[in-house]
């Protein structure tokens, strides 16, 4: 054991400077009194099961945690299991199509309750309920069985050999959750076990004592977390709500809390906050889009519920591939990056920028903003203006275009540019924007939020956790698509249906071989980006977080949950 | 002799009534520069647009971040154009044409809220205070209405009326009624409440006495002898729903609901300058000036015209 300390802390000083520093902070469990958290995007619900957003991901996490999860590198790190399984060690079977997972000896539950394989099982059954609408289902592709070997082995069997085996439990997306608790939630029962859901019992570094929903989460330290000098923090403070711009001055200039999330600002308004010298934005490249989103289903209200906005109306008009083409055609994307992130940003044409050996280097045609050949290809394609009133029209259709996000500073900049570039090819743009806690809150009775989408083109930013594209891939096939059905849950948000596509994305999943599986994750983003413009990305983002200058241990990490080493994190100094 | 007599006669001429409360409403200074204040801001926000040709929508992102034209004496490097007097914003847009079209939606929302608020209250104030019968259930109805929230009561009316309304009235108009609507309908009340008990007092005078010996139908009775009579409250709280509805207006587009992104008032001008307040002071200080003086002054017309359409305060 001594050894084993020894080793991962060489291994440590070695790959990080700062968790090297950290290595000088040891102490006993809750040393650092309070840490205060913003996300300006408030958490709805700690199960991460029941929501697509972002903010409940990363609250979540801070709970309940997943078998192993990925560094800012990109790289798996064993979190509830002595080692990630591989075909190397034995983990993974030879022919692809098993992983077992081996827990670690002696981990306890934030209730004392030991943690199983039949926590792990459960877990399984809990997303895979086919009545649930499970807001994770994609990480469990092609999952045939999830069995308990012995108290702490388990086993998952796939149903065709699977070359990235690490869809399930991996990640922030899919933590393990008490089966003890949840038991009584499966399926269509799953949303209204407020409790359980509200403040999960898991094996994080925290343990929710109060949860106010969209407003604010209190937390103390776990008493049964497996490191006894972990965390440093004895009381957590997770306020959620607000605005961007509130959340970075309460951290970069006032110094009201220690980390805040996400701050999507014009790059001068960053910069200016932080001269104040109270805290320090990070930022790191992952694979975070933003994009436009091009519904593919008709949004009119004239259309009763259950049809509209479902696979049974098709768009009047952004179902013509050279419509949505031109729209891509008239952006300028170079502009989008000056006048929003500057640094932080990089104008990009795929929906998988990277890791490299997954971006389709090619796909560079957007780049260049082409007004007169957008307005070639829609007089082409029959749009004209007939009538004068300069926007133009075929068959009685009008191009009309309800533009929806989320409200945010850059976001309705961006929505500005866009329609006066939109108007030049003649096209008329009318802008909405929703409160980020609702549009991205994922309530199935909200007419607002961007799984819904009741509107023809949307903007927002996603991502994929690991390093593998599959599971983001996988999220656009037909059966995938939000409908009342499934409670609007559900990642193919454009309603995206192609037979061709399913059967790319089942290929990419009997695929081992790397550069035979990055050609087919290549050609899937080129489907949805050049080929059809269903998706068309805009820019690639860093991200940008900040802490402040006294919190130490902040690894900003853009391939699993920001907060993923809450556990690390410490005061630096005595000025708590 | 028969000289001085003619004088006489001519004195007494009767004057105009309305002559006297501008008289009187004329010593009210504060009153005054008010109704200046509302006068130009209104010619700004309505003839303004016609004589500054900018449209307010247009971005020139080569041009952004311009300061105003004032900058140049505090700090002679600062980047300003005549071409944009109260400078431009970080997407490039005119300033002033933006404070125009937004004053011309603000007022216009203020003024119609205000009508609304006032034309329902007065009803109401009327009815209860004449008909006893009708008494009791109308201000109980009032007290319901005035425990209803404000802001709350509009985000459900945005989220169940805003997609029928956008297509019968297109976005724009569709936002301005359900606005206008939801202002109008939640300020009636203290209009309504003040007008019921003067109506109340003024039934028991000798005047409506003889009005109803005489056979006056209810609807002359109220017309002719009960408004003019309240007019002058009336009045006083229309002025005060003015500021109030525009108040309204400004906070709801400051959080961010209301008026789509592109469409500029006041409320929504401030909302998208606060990112940048520091470095650019200018952005918040133009529409928090507009707003908070136009409020003002509709508040000094309110008070001068109280005192102007007293009879006992005019007399002396």
């Amino acid at each position: 054991m001594k050894l084993k300390t020894a080793l991962l802390g060489a291994v440590a000083t070695v790959s990080l400077a700062p968790a090297a520093f950290a290595d000088a902070h040891e102490g006993e469990r809750g040393r650092d009194g309070q840490l205060n958290i913003i996300y300006w995007q408030a958490p709805s619900i700690l199960n991460p099961y029941l929501s697509g957003g972002t903010k409940d991901l990363e609250s979540a996490s801070l709970v309940i945690e997943p078998l192993g999860r990925y560094d800012s590198t990109g790289a798996m790190v064993p979190y509830l299991v002595d080692e990630i399984p591989t075909v190397a060690n034995g983990g993974v079977s030879e022919d692809l199509t098993s992983i077992t997972w081996k827990l670690t000896e002696g981990l306890l539950w934030s209730d004392g309750t030991p943690l199983t394989s039949a926590d792990v099982v459960f877990t399984a059954e809990y997303c895979m309920d086919p009545e649930g609408g499970c807001a994770q289902l994609s990480k469990f592709e092609g999952v045939e069985s999830v069995e308990a070997i012995d108290e702490l082995t388990v086993k998952v069997t796939f149903g065709a050999p699977q070359p990235n085996p690490y869809g399930p439990f991996m990640g922030g997306q899919s933590p393990i959750i008490q089966a003890a608790q949840f038991a009584e939630c499966m399926g269509a029962k799953a949303p209204e076990c407020t409790d359980a859901n509200f403040g999960p019992i898991g094996t994080g570094p925290f343990v929710v004592t109060d949860f106010r929903t969209n407003d604010v989460i209190q937390l103390v330290a776990n008493e049964n977390y497996r490191d006894p000098n972990k965390p440093a923090f004895a009381t957590v403070t997770f306020k959620g709500g607000g605005d961007a711009t509130a959340a970075g001055r309460s951290v970069l200039e006032t110094g009201e809390f220690d980390y805040a999330w996400n701050l999507q600002l014009a790059p001068d308004v960053i910069a200016s906050m932080a001269e104040a010298g109270v805290g320090t934005p990070v930022s790191a490249f992952g694979t975070l889009v933003e994009r436009l989103e091009m519904n593919l289903t008709d949004p009119s209200p004239s259309l009763e519920e259950g049809v509209r906005s479902t696979a049974a109306a098709p768009h009047p008009f952004l179902s013509d591939e050279a419509v949505r083409r031109a729209l891509s055609m008239a952006i300028d994307r170079d502009l989008l990056v000056e006048v929003g992130y500057g640094q932080a940003g990089r104008p990009t044409c795929n929906l998988v920028p990277g890791p490299e050996v997954y971006a389709s280097t090619e796909n560079t045609g957007c780049l260049v903003q082409d007004i007169e050949g957008a307005k070639a290809l829609l007089e082409g394609a029959g749009w004209v203006d007939s009538n004068g009133d300069g926007i133009r029209e075929k068959d009685g259709v009008e191009l009309r275009i309800l533009y929806q996000t989320s409200t945010n500073a850059v976001r309705q900049d961006f929505q500005a540019l866009i329609k006066e570039w939109w108007g030049e090819i003649g096209v008329e743009t009318e802008l909405r924007n929703i409160d980020a806690s609702v549009f991205f809150g994922g309530d199935p009775g909200s007419p607002d939020t961007f799984q819904r989408f009741y509107a023809d083109v949307e903007m927002y930013a996603n991502n994929f956790d690991g390093t593998d594209p599959q599971a983001y891939l996988s999220a656009y096939t037909c059966d995938k698509a939000p409908k009342p059905e499934s409670q609007w849950q559900g990642e193919n948000i454009n309603r995206f249906c192609d037979p061709a596509y399913d059967a790319l994305v089942a290929e990419l999943g009997a695929t081992a071989d790397q550069a035979e599986r990055s050609r087919i994750a290549i050609e899937l983003n080129d489907m949805l980006t050049k080929d059809t413009m269903t998706i068309v990305p805009l820019v690639d983002r860093g991200r940008v977080s900040a802490h402040a200058n006294t919190l130490g241990g902040v690894v900003l990490n853009t391939w699993d949950s920001e907060l993923w080493n809450a556990a690390d994190w410490y005061r630096i100094g005595d000025n708590r | 002799m028969t000289d001085t007599t003619m004088t006489a006669t001519a004195v007494e001429k009767p004057r105009n009534k309305w002559w006297d409360v501008w008289a009187q409403f004329r010593t009210h200074k504060g009153a005054v520069a008010g109704l200046a204040f509302l006068v130009f801001i209104t010619l700004f926000v309505t003839v303004g647009p016609v004589l500054w040709d900018v449209d307010p929508g247009k971005l020139n992102i080569r041009n952004k971040d311009v300061r105003p034209i004032y900058m140049v004496i505090f700090d002679g490097d600062a980047k300003v154009s005549w071409g944009n007097p109260m400078g431009t914003d970080n997407l490039g847009r005119d300033i002033m044409a933006n404070i125009m079209a937004g004053g011309r939606v603000s007022l216009a929302v203020g003024w119609t809220a205000m009508i609304l608020a006032v034309f329902i209250g007065t009803l109401i104030g009327v009815f209860a205070g004449y008909f006893k019968r009708l008494d009791g259930l109308l201000m109980r109805f009032t007290d319901l209405v005035l425990a209803l929230p404000l802001l709350p009561l509009l985000l459900v009316m945005m989220l169940l009326f805003r997609d029928p309304l956008r297509a019968t009235f297109g976005p724009e108009n569709g936002i301005f009624i359900l606005i206008v609507t939801g202002i109008g309908i939640t300020s009636w009340m203290q209009t309504a409440r003040i007008v019921r008990g003067d109506v109340m007092a003024l039934k028991e005078r000798e005047f409506v006495l003889a009005a109803r010996s005489i056979g006056t139908p209810a609807r002359r009775m109220i017309t002719r002898h009960l408004l003019p009579n309240v007019m002058s409250p009336i009045m006083v709280s229309a002025t005060l729903g003015l500021a109030t509805a525009i108040i309204t207006e400004s906070a709801l587009s400051f959080l961010g609901l209301g008026f789509p992104s592109d469409f500029p008032t006041w409320g929504k001008i401030l909302f998208d300058s606060v990112d940048r307040m520091t470095a650019f002071p200018e952005r918040v200080i133009w529409p928090g000036l507009a707003i908070s003086l136009t409020v003002l002054a509709v508040n000094y017309i309110g008070d001068g015209l109280r005192d102007a359409l007293d009879p006992r305060i005019r007399g002396h």
